[in-house]
Protein backbone atom coordinates (compact mmCIF):
# COMPACT_ATOMS: atom_id res chain seq x y z
CA UNK A 1 0.00 0.00 0.00
CA UNK A 2 1.63 3.20 -1.08
CA UNK A 3 -0.30 6.01 0.60
CA UNK A 4 -0.42 6.42 4.38
CA UNK A 5 -3.82 5.48 5.86
CA UNK A 6 -6.68 7.92 5.44
CA UNK A 7 -10.44 7.87 5.74
CA UNK A 8 -12.14 8.01 2.36
CA UNK A 9 -15.27 10.04 1.72
CA UNK A 10 -17.19 10.11 -1.54
CA UNK A 11 -19.97 12.67 -1.17
CA UNK A 12 -22.57 13.23 -3.90
CA UNK A 13 -23.38 16.92 -3.43
CA UNK A 14 -21.53 20.19 -2.95
CA UNK A 15 -23.37 20.67 0.37
CA UNK A 16 -22.00 17.36 1.65
CA UNK A 17 -18.49 18.35 0.61
CA UNK A 18 -18.79 21.66 2.44
CA UNK A 19 -20.12 19.90 5.56
CA UNK A 20 -17.18 17.50 5.48
CA UNK A 21 -14.68 20.33 4.97
CA UNK A 22 -16.16 22.21 7.90
CA UNK A 23 -16.15 19.23 10.26
CA UNK A 24 -12.97 17.28 9.42
CA UNK A 25 -9.40 18.11 10.34
CA UNK A 26 -6.53 17.65 7.90
CA UNK A 27 -8.77 16.83 4.95
CA UNK A 28 -7.78 17.09 1.30
CA UNK A 29 -10.03 17.30 -1.76
CA UNK A 30 -9.29 14.74 -4.46
CA UNK A 31 -10.08 16.01 -7.97
CA UNK A 32 -8.54 14.25 -10.99
CA UNK A 33 -5.72 12.93 -8.82
CA UNK A 34 -2.94 13.55 -11.32
CA UNK A 35 -0.91 15.52 -8.76
CA UNK A 36 -2.39 14.54 -5.41
CA UNK A 37 -2.22 10.77 -6.06
CA UNK A 38 1.54 10.88 -6.76
CA UNK A 39 1.94 12.96 -3.61
CA UNK A 40 -0.01 10.34 -1.64
CA UNK A 41 1.90 7.44 -3.22
CA UNK A 42 5.21 9.12 -2.37
CA UNK A 43 3.92 10.10 1.05
CA UNK A 44 4.64 13.74 0.46
CA UNK A 45 1.02 14.38 1.43
CA UNK A 46 -0.65 12.49 4.27
CA UNK A 47 -4.15 13.76 4.92
CA UNK A 48 -6.29 12.06 7.57
CA UNK A 49 -9.33 12.45 5.31
CA UNK A 50 -9.62 12.28 1.57
CA UNK A 51 -12.76 13.85 0.12
CA UNK A 52 -13.29 12.52 -3.39
CA UNK A 53 -15.04 15.00 -5.71
CA UNK A 54 -15.46 12.56 -8.59
CA UNK A 55 -19.05 11.61 -7.75
CA UNK A 56 -20.24 15.07 -6.76
CA UNK A 57 -23.12 16.35 -8.90
CA UNK A 58 -23.01 19.77 -10.52
CA UNK A 59 -19.27 20.27 -10.87
CA UNK A 60 -18.83 19.46 -14.55
CA UNK A 61 -19.85 21.05 -17.81
CA UNK A 62 -18.96 23.78 -20.28
CA UNK A 63 -21.51 26.52 -20.89
CA UNK A 64 -21.49 29.81 -22.73
CA UNK A 65 -23.36 32.49 -20.83
CA UNK A 66 -23.34 36.25 -21.07
CA UNK A 67 -20.04 36.78 -22.87
CA UNK A 68 -18.19 34.22 -20.76
CA UNK A 69 -17.62 30.52 -20.82
CA UNK A 70 -18.24 28.79 -17.54
CA UNK A 71 -16.42 25.54 -16.88
CA UNK A 72 -17.22 23.33 -13.90
CA UNK A 73 -14.18 22.73 -11.70
CA UNK A 74 -14.32 18.94 -12.19
CA UNK A 75 -14.52 19.08 -15.97
CA UNK A 76 -11.81 16.81 -17.39
CA UNK A 77 -9.01 18.44 -19.33
CA UNK A 78 -9.64 16.11 -22.27
CA UNK A 79 -13.29 17.19 -22.48
CA UNK A 80 -12.26 20.85 -22.51
CA UNK A 81 -9.55 20.25 -25.11
CA UNK A 82 -12.04 18.57 -27.45
CA UNK A 83 -15.01 20.86 -26.80
CA UNK A 84 -16.32 22.59 -29.92
CA UNK A 85 -17.23 25.69 -27.93
CA UNK A 86 -13.75 25.97 -26.48
CA UNK A 87 -12.05 25.41 -29.83
CA UNK A 88 -14.17 28.08 -31.45
CA UNK A 89 -14.31 30.67 -28.67
CA UNK A 90 -11.21 30.10 -26.52
CA UNK A 91 -8.64 28.45 -28.79
CA UNK A 92 -5.89 29.59 -26.41
CA UNK A 93 -7.21 27.17 -23.80
CA UNK A 94 -7.36 24.26 -26.26
CA UNK A 95 -3.85 25.02 -27.53
CA UNK A 96 -2.41 25.15 -24.00
CA UNK A 97 -4.15 21.90 -23.02
CA UNK A 98 -2.32 19.98 -25.72
CA UNK A 99 0.82 20.66 -23.65
CA UNK A 100 -0.70 19.55 -20.33
CA UNK A 101 0.66 16.12 -19.44
CA UNK A 102 -0.45 13.31 -21.73
CA UNK A 103 -3.68 11.90 -23.04
CA UNK A 104 -3.91 9.47 -20.12
CA UNK A 105 -3.50 12.25 -17.57
CA UNK A 106 -5.86 14.63 -19.39
CA UNK A 107 -8.49 11.87 -19.37
CA UNK A 108 -8.50 12.22 -15.57
CA UNK A 109 -7.04 15.63 -14.79
CA UNK A 110 -9.48 18.49 -14.20
CA UNK A 111 -9.29 22.24 -14.73
CA UNK A 112 -10.15 22.97 -11.10
CA UNK A 113 -7.57 20.53 -9.79
CA UNK A 114 -4.84 22.10 -11.87
CA UNK A 115 -5.77 25.63 -10.81
CA UNK A 116 -5.89 24.74 -7.11
CA UNK A 117 -2.65 22.77 -7.28
CA UNK A 118 -1.20 26.04 -8.61
CA UNK A 119 2.07 24.68 -9.88
CA UNK A 120 4.21 27.63 -11.02
CA UNK A 121 4.66 26.02 -14.45
CA UNK A 122 1.08 24.86 -14.95
CA UNK A 123 -0.21 25.80 -18.39
CA UNK A 124 -3.81 26.20 -17.21
CA UNK A 125 -2.82 28.72 -14.56
CA UNK A 126 -0.99 30.83 -17.16
CA UNK A 127 -3.95 30.73 -19.55
CA UNK A 128 -6.48 31.56 -16.84
CA UNK A 129 -4.31 34.55 -15.93
CA UNK A 130 -3.98 35.68 -19.55
CA UNK A 131 -7.76 35.51 -20.00
CA UNK A 132 -8.62 37.28 -16.70
CA UNK A 133 -10.55 34.31 -15.35
CA UNK A 134 -13.07 34.69 -12.55
CA UNK A 135 -13.26 31.85 -10.05
CA UNK A 136 -16.39 30.75 -8.25
CA UNK A 137 -15.54 29.68 -4.73
CA UNK A 138 -18.08 28.10 -2.45
CA UNK A 139 -18.06 27.94 1.34
CA UNK A 140 -20.66 27.55 4.05
CA UNK A 141 -21.39 31.29 3.73
CA UNK A 142 -22.27 30.92 0.04
CA UNK A 143 -20.55 31.61 -3.25
CA UNK A 144 -17.94 34.31 -3.72
CA UNK A 145 -16.17 35.39 -6.87
CA UNK A 146 -12.47 35.81 -7.02
CA UNK A 147 -10.23 37.17 -9.75
CA UNK A 148 -7.50 34.79 -10.88
CA UNK A 149 -5.09 37.64 -10.19
CA UNK A 150 -5.90 37.41 -6.46
CA UNK A 151 -5.86 33.61 -6.41
CA UNK A 152 -2.16 32.79 -5.84
CA UNK A 153 -1.04 33.93 -2.41
CA UNK A 154 2.31 32.12 -2.43
CA UNK A 155 4.13 29.13 -3.85
CA UNK A 156 1.45 26.56 -4.76
CA UNK A 157 -0.95 28.23 -2.33
CA UNK A 158 -4.37 29.37 -3.51
CA UNK A 159 -6.45 31.96 -1.68
CA UNK A 160 -8.92 29.40 -0.39
CA UNK A 161 -9.97 29.01 3.24
CA UNK A 162 -9.74 25.43 4.56
CA UNK A 163 -13.53 25.04 4.41
CA UNK A 164 -13.89 26.45 0.89
CA UNK A 165 -13.78 24.82 -2.54
CA UNK A 166 -13.46 25.97 -6.13
CA UNK A 167 -16.65 25.07 -8.01
CA UNK A 168 -16.29 26.74 -11.41
CA UNK A 169 -14.17 29.03 -13.51
CA UNK A 170 -15.49 31.71 -15.85
CA UNK A 171 -13.46 32.88 -18.81
CA UNK A 172 -14.52 36.05 -20.63
CA UNK A 173 -14.62 35.48 -24.40
CA UNK A 174 -12.39 38.04 -26.15
CA UNK A 175 -14.01 40.13 -28.91
CA UNK A 176 -14.01 39.08 -32.55
CA UNK A 177 -10.80 39.96 -34.36
CA UNK A 178 -8.58 38.71 -31.58
CA UNK A 179 -5.72 36.30 -31.88
CA UNK A 180 -4.09 34.14 -29.24
CA UNK A 181 -1.06 31.92 -28.98
CA UNK A 182 0.52 29.64 -26.43
CA UNK A 183 4.19 28.74 -26.63
CA UNK A 184 6.32 26.81 -24.21
CA UNK A 185 9.65 25.16 -23.77
CA UNK A 186 9.81 21.83 -21.94
CA UNK A 187 12.41 19.10 -22.01
CA UNK A 188 9.92 16.55 -23.26
CA UNK A 189 6.43 16.86 -24.66
CA UNK A 190 3.98 16.82 -21.77
CA UNK A 191 6.44 17.84 -19.09
CA UNK A 192 5.75 20.95 -17.08
CA UNK A 193 7.14 23.89 -19.04
CA UNK A 194 10.38 25.50 -17.97
CA UNK A 195 8.81 28.68 -19.32
CA UNK A 196 5.52 29.20 -21.11
CA UNK A 197 3.95 32.28 -22.68
CA UNK A 198 0.24 32.93 -23.21
CA UNK A 199 -0.68 35.87 -25.42
CA UNK A 200 -3.91 37.56 -26.43
CA UNK A 201 -4.00 40.40 -28.95
CA UNK A 202 -7.03 42.37 -30.09
CA UNK A 203 -6.46 44.32 -33.29
CA UNK A 204 -8.48 47.28 -34.50
CA UNK A 205 -7.54 48.19 -38.02
CA UNK A 206 -3.77 48.26 -38.07
CA UNK A 207 -3.40 49.02 -34.34
CA UNK A 208 -3.23 46.84 -31.26
CA UNK A 209 -6.29 47.66 -29.16
CA UNK A 210 -5.64 45.23 -26.31
CA UNK A 211 -2.76 43.02 -25.30
CA UNK A 212 -2.43 40.41 -22.60
CA UNK A 213 0.91 38.72 -21.92
CA UNK A 214 1.46 36.07 -19.26
CA UNK A 215 4.51 34.01 -18.46
CA UNK A 216 4.35 30.70 -16.61
CA UNK A 217 7.25 28.96 -14.93
CA UNK A 218 9.39 32.01 -14.22
CA UNK A 219 8.41 32.62 -10.60
CA UNK A 220 6.23 31.31 -7.79
CA UNK A 221 3.09 32.25 -9.70
CA UNK A 222 2.04 33.35 -13.18
CA UNK A 223 3.49 36.69 -14.26
CA UNK A 224 1.45 39.26 -16.19
CA UNK A 225 3.77 41.58 -18.13
CA UNK A 226 1.82 44.79 -17.58
CA UNK A 227 4.59 47.12 -18.75
CA UNK A 228 5.04 45.26 -22.02
CA UNK A 229 1.26 45.18 -22.50
CA UNK A 230 1.10 48.98 -22.14
CA UNK A 231 3.91 49.34 -24.68
CA UNK A 232 1.96 47.27 -27.21
CA UNK A 233 -1.39 49.00 -27.00
CA UNK A 234 -1.79 51.64 -29.70
CA UNK A 235 1.20 50.35 -31.64
CA UNK A 236 1.28 48.52 -34.95
CA UNK A 237 1.58 44.73 -34.83
CA UNK A 238 5.10 44.81 -36.25
CA UNK A 239 8.35 43.04 -35.66
CA UNK A 240 9.78 46.16 -34.02
CA UNK A 241 6.88 46.54 -31.58
CA UNK A 242 6.99 42.86 -30.66
CA UNK A 243 10.77 42.93 -30.27
CA UNK A 244 10.58 45.89 -27.90
CA UNK A 245 7.83 44.26 -25.82
CA UNK A 246 9.72 40.97 -25.63
CA UNK A 247 12.87 42.83 -24.58
CA UNK A 248 11.03 43.79 -21.38
CA UNK A 249 11.58 40.19 -20.25
CA UNK A 250 15.25 41.00 -19.68
CA UNK A 251 14.24 42.81 -16.50
CA UNK A 252 11.87 40.27 -14.94
CA UNK A 253 12.59 38.45 -11.72
CA UNK A 254 13.00 34.78 -12.56
CA UNK A 255 13.71 31.78 -10.36
CA UNK A 256 16.63 29.39 -10.55
CA UNK A 257 16.14 25.68 -9.98
CA UNK A 258 17.91 22.47 -11.00
CA UNK A 259 16.16 22.62 -14.39
CA UNK A 260 17.32 26.08 -15.42
CA UNK A 261 19.05 29.17 -14.01
CA UNK A 262 17.30 32.54 -13.86
CA UNK A 263 19.20 34.07 -16.80
CA UNK A 264 18.10 31.16 -19.00
CA UNK A 265 14.47 31.61 -17.98
CA UNK A 266 14.68 35.32 -18.80
CA UNK A 267 16.10 34.58 -22.22
CA UNK A 268 13.48 31.91 -22.91
CA UNK A 269 10.79 34.34 -21.78
CA UNK A 270 11.85 36.91 -24.37
CA UNK A 271 12.01 34.39 -27.21
CA UNK A 272 8.72 32.67 -26.33
CA UNK A 273 6.94 36.01 -25.85
CA UNK A 274 8.09 37.28 -29.23
CA UNK A 275 7.04 34.07 -30.97
CA UNK A 276 3.68 34.04 -29.25
CA UNK A 277 3.07 37.69 -30.19
CA UNK A 278 3.88 37.00 -33.84
CA UNK A 279 1.61 33.96 -33.96
CA UNK A 280 -1.22 35.72 -32.15
CA UNK A 281 -0.99 38.69 -34.54
CA UNK A 282 -1.04 36.41 -37.59
CA UNK A 283 -4.11 34.62 -36.21
CA UNK A 284 -5.84 37.90 -35.41
CA UNK A 285 -5.24 39.14 -38.94
CA UNK A 286 -7.07 36.30 -40.69
CA UNK B 1 -13.60 2.99 7.05
CA UNK B 2 -10.26 1.51 6.04
CA UNK B 3 -11.72 -1.07 3.65
CA UNK B 4 -14.70 -1.24 1.34
CA UNK B 5 -16.45 -3.82 -0.75
CA UNK B 6 -16.62 -2.77 -4.38
CA UNK B 7 -18.27 -4.14 -7.51
CA UNK B 8 -16.98 -3.37 -10.96
CA UNK B 9 -16.66 -4.85 -14.43
CA UNK B 10 -13.20 -5.97 -15.52
CA UNK B 11 -12.72 -7.18 -19.08
CA UNK B 12 -16.42 -7.78 -19.39
CA UNK B 13 -16.79 -9.84 -16.22
CA UNK B 14 -18.35 -8.58 -13.03
CA UNK B 15 -16.14 -8.72 -9.94
CA UNK B 16 -16.88 -8.03 -6.33
CA UNK B 17 -14.10 -7.75 -3.78
CA UNK B 18 -13.00 -6.01 -0.66
CA UNK B 19 -10.22 -3.44 -0.94
CA UNK B 20 -8.41 -1.18 1.46
CA UNK B 21 -9.52 2.36 0.58
CA UNK B 22 -5.93 3.45 0.09
CA UNK B 23 -5.15 0.73 -2.46
CA UNK B 24 -4.73 2.02 -5.99
CA UNK B 25 -6.47 0.38 -8.92
CA UNK B 26 -3.31 -1.22 -10.34
CA UNK B 27 -2.55 -3.04 -7.08
CA UNK B 28 -6.20 -4.08 -6.89
CA UNK B 29 -6.10 -5.54 -10.40
CA UNK B 30 -2.79 -7.29 -9.81
CA UNK B 31 -3.00 -8.32 -6.17
CA UNK B 32 -6.70 -8.71 -5.48
CA UNK B 33 -7.90 -9.97 -8.88
CA UNK B 34 -4.66 -11.64 -9.99
CA UNK B 35 -4.57 -9.79 -13.31
CA UNK B 36 -0.83 -9.19 -13.44
CA UNK B 37 -0.80 -7.98 -17.04
CA UNK B 38 -1.02 -4.40 -15.78
CA UNK B 39 2.52 -3.40 -14.85
CA UNK B 40 3.80 -0.92 -12.30
CA UNK B 41 6.92 1.06 -13.03
CA UNK B 42 6.97 4.28 -11.10
CA UNK B 43 3.68 4.43 -9.20
CA UNK B 44 3.57 8.17 -9.45
CA UNK B 45 2.18 8.79 -12.88
CA UNK B 46 5.33 9.12 -14.97
CA UNK B 47 5.94 5.87 -16.89
CA UNK B 48 2.53 4.83 -18.21
CA UNK B 49 3.15 1.10 -17.66
CA UNK B 50 -0.01 0.84 -15.55
CA UNK B 51 -2.35 2.30 -18.19
CA UNK B 52 -5.80 0.67 -18.35
CA UNK B 53 -9.05 1.73 -19.98
CA UNK B 54 -11.64 3.13 -17.58
CA UNK B 55 -14.99 3.27 -19.35
CA UNK B 56 -13.01 3.24 -22.58
CA UNK B 57 -10.55 5.98 -21.70
CA UNK B 58 -6.86 5.39 -21.09
CA UNK B 59 -5.88 6.30 -17.52
CA UNK B 60 -3.01 5.63 -15.18
CA UNK B 61 -4.17 2.91 -12.79
CA UNK B 62 -1.58 3.94 -10.17
CA UNK B 63 -3.30 7.34 -9.89
CA UNK B 64 -6.78 6.01 -9.24
CA UNK B 65 -7.99 4.36 -6.07
CA UNK B 66 -9.70 1.01 -6.47
CA UNK B 67 -12.75 2.41 -4.66
CA UNK B 68 -13.05 5.04 -7.38
CA UNK B 69 -13.65 2.28 -9.94
CA UNK B 70 -16.78 1.10 -8.13
CA UNK B 71 -19.53 0.60 -10.72
CA UNK B 72 -17.22 1.37 -13.62
CA UNK B 73 -15.88 -0.75 -16.43
CA UNK B 74 -12.15 -1.48 -16.66
CA UNK B 75 -10.27 -3.03 -19.57
CA UNK B 76 -6.75 -4.32 -18.97
CA UNK B 77 -4.30 -5.74 -21.47
CA UNK B 78 -5.79 -9.19 -20.73
CA UNK B 79 -9.10 -7.94 -22.11
CA UNK B 80 -7.86 -6.65 -25.46
CA UNK B 81 -8.27 -10.02 -27.18
CA UNK B 82 -10.39 -13.08 -26.33
CA UNK B 83 -8.63 -15.75 -24.24
CA UNK B 84 -8.18 -18.38 -26.93
CA UNK B 85 -8.91 -16.22 -29.95
CA UNK B 86 -6.63 -14.27 -32.25
CA UNK B 87 -4.51 -11.41 -30.92
CA UNK B 88 -5.73 -7.82 -31.12
CA UNK B 89 -4.35 -6.23 -34.33
CA UNK B 90 -2.08 -4.06 -32.17
CA UNK B 91 -0.67 -7.11 -30.40
CA UNK B 92 -0.14 -8.90 -33.72
CA UNK B 93 1.62 -5.86 -35.19
CA UNK B 94 3.84 -5.50 -32.09
CA UNK B 95 4.92 -9.13 -32.56
CA UNK B 96 5.58 -8.70 -36.26
CA UNK B 97 7.51 -5.43 -35.94
CA UNK B 98 9.65 -6.01 -32.85
CA UNK B 99 7.39 -3.65 -30.91
CA UNK B 100 8.55 -5.16 -27.65
CA UNK B 101 11.73 -6.51 -26.16
CA UNK B 102 11.39 -7.07 -22.40
CA UNK B 103 7.66 -6.30 -22.60
CA UNK B 104 7.49 -4.26 -19.43
CA UNK B 105 6.04 -1.16 -21.05
CA UNK B 106 3.90 -3.13 -23.51
CA UNK B 107 0.59 -3.41 -21.59
CA UNK B 108 0.55 0.36 -21.16
CA UNK B 109 1.51 0.97 -24.77
CA UNK B 110 -1.23 -1.36 -26.02
CA UNK B 111 -4.02 0.06 -23.89
CA UNK B 112 -2.98 3.65 -24.67
CA UNK B 113 -2.84 2.91 -28.39
CA UNK B 114 -6.10 0.94 -28.38
CA UNK B 115 -7.92 4.08 -27.24
CA UNK B 116 -5.88 6.31 -29.56
CA UNK B 117 -6.60 4.29 -32.71
CA UNK B 118 -10.31 4.33 -31.93
CA UNK B 119 -10.26 8.12 -31.95
CA UNK B 120 -7.66 8.53 -34.72
CA UNK B 121 -7.92 5.56 -37.09
CA UNK B 122 -5.58 7.12 -39.67
CA UNK B 123 -2.81 8.82 -37.69
CA UNK B 124 0.53 10.23 -38.82
CA UNK B 125 3.72 8.88 -37.25
CA UNK B 126 4.08 12.18 -35.41
CA UNK B 127 0.61 11.80 -33.89
CA UNK B 128 1.50 8.30 -32.73
CA UNK B 129 4.63 9.64 -31.05
CA UNK B 130 2.59 12.27 -29.22
CA UNK B 131 0.02 9.62 -28.24
CA UNK B 132 2.70 7.52 -26.53
CA UNK B 133 4.58 10.49 -25.09
CA UNK B 134 3.30 9.41 -21.68
CA UNK B 135 4.64 5.85 -21.99
CA UNK B 136 8.30 5.18 -21.31
CA UNK B 137 10.05 2.27 -22.99
CA UNK B 138 13.55 1.52 -21.79
CA UNK B 139 14.67 -1.10 -24.28
CA UNK B 140 12.81 -1.56 -27.55
CA UNK B 141 13.20 1.94 -28.86
CA UNK B 142 10.21 3.84 -30.08
CA UNK B 143 10.74 3.46 -33.83
CA UNK B 144 9.53 -0.12 -33.96
CA UNK B 145 6.64 0.68 -31.65
CA UNK B 146 5.56 3.47 -33.99
CA UNK B 147 5.98 1.18 -37.02
CA UNK B 148 3.87 -1.49 -35.31
CA UNK B 149 1.18 1.06 -34.55
CA UNK B 150 1.05 2.27 -38.14
CA UNK B 151 0.64 -1.33 -39.31
CA UNK B 152 -2.09 -2.01 -36.73
CA UNK B 153 -3.91 1.14 -37.80
CA UNK B 154 -3.85 -0.08 -41.40
CA UNK B 155 -5.10 -3.53 -40.37
CA UNK B 156 -7.92 -2.04 -38.29
CA UNK B 157 -8.97 0.24 -41.15
CA UNK B 158 -8.99 -2.65 -43.59
CA UNK B 159 -10.98 -4.82 -41.18
CA UNK B 160 -13.60 -2.10 -41.00
CA UNK B 161 -13.73 -1.42 -44.74
S1 LIG C 1 3.18 2.97 -12.65
FE1 LIG C 1 1.55 4.26 -13.12
S2 LIG C 1 2.48 5.72 -14.41
FE2 LIG C 1 4.18 4.53 -13.77
S1 LIG D 1 9.93 -3.32 -24.19
FE1 LIG D 1 11.24 -3.15 -22.49
S2 LIG D 1 10.57 -1.29 -21.61
FE2 LIG D 1 9.58 -1.27 -23.50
Amino acid sequence: MKPAPFAYHDPRSIEEVLDLLASLDNARLLAGGQSLMPMLNMRVAFPDHLIDLNRVEGLTGIMEEGGSIRIGAMTRQRDIEESEVIRARLPLLAEALSHVGHRQTRNRGTIGGSLCNLDPSAELVAVATALDAVLEVQGSAGIRELSIHDFPVGFMTPALAPEEMLTAIRLPVPPAGHGTAFTEFARRHGDYAIVSAAVLLVLEGSRIARASLTLGGVGAGPLRLRTAEAMLVGGAPSEATFGAAAAECAGIEAMSDPQAPAWYRRRLSAVLTRRALETAAARAAV
Amino acid sequence: MTARRIALTVNGARHEAETPVRQHLADFLRGTLGLTGTHLGCEHGVCGACTVLLDGRAVRACLILAVQAEGRSVTTVEGLAPDNGPLHPLQAAFCANHGLQCGFCTPGMLTTLAEFLKDSPDPTEEEVRVAISGNLCRCTGYDSIVAATMEAARALREARA
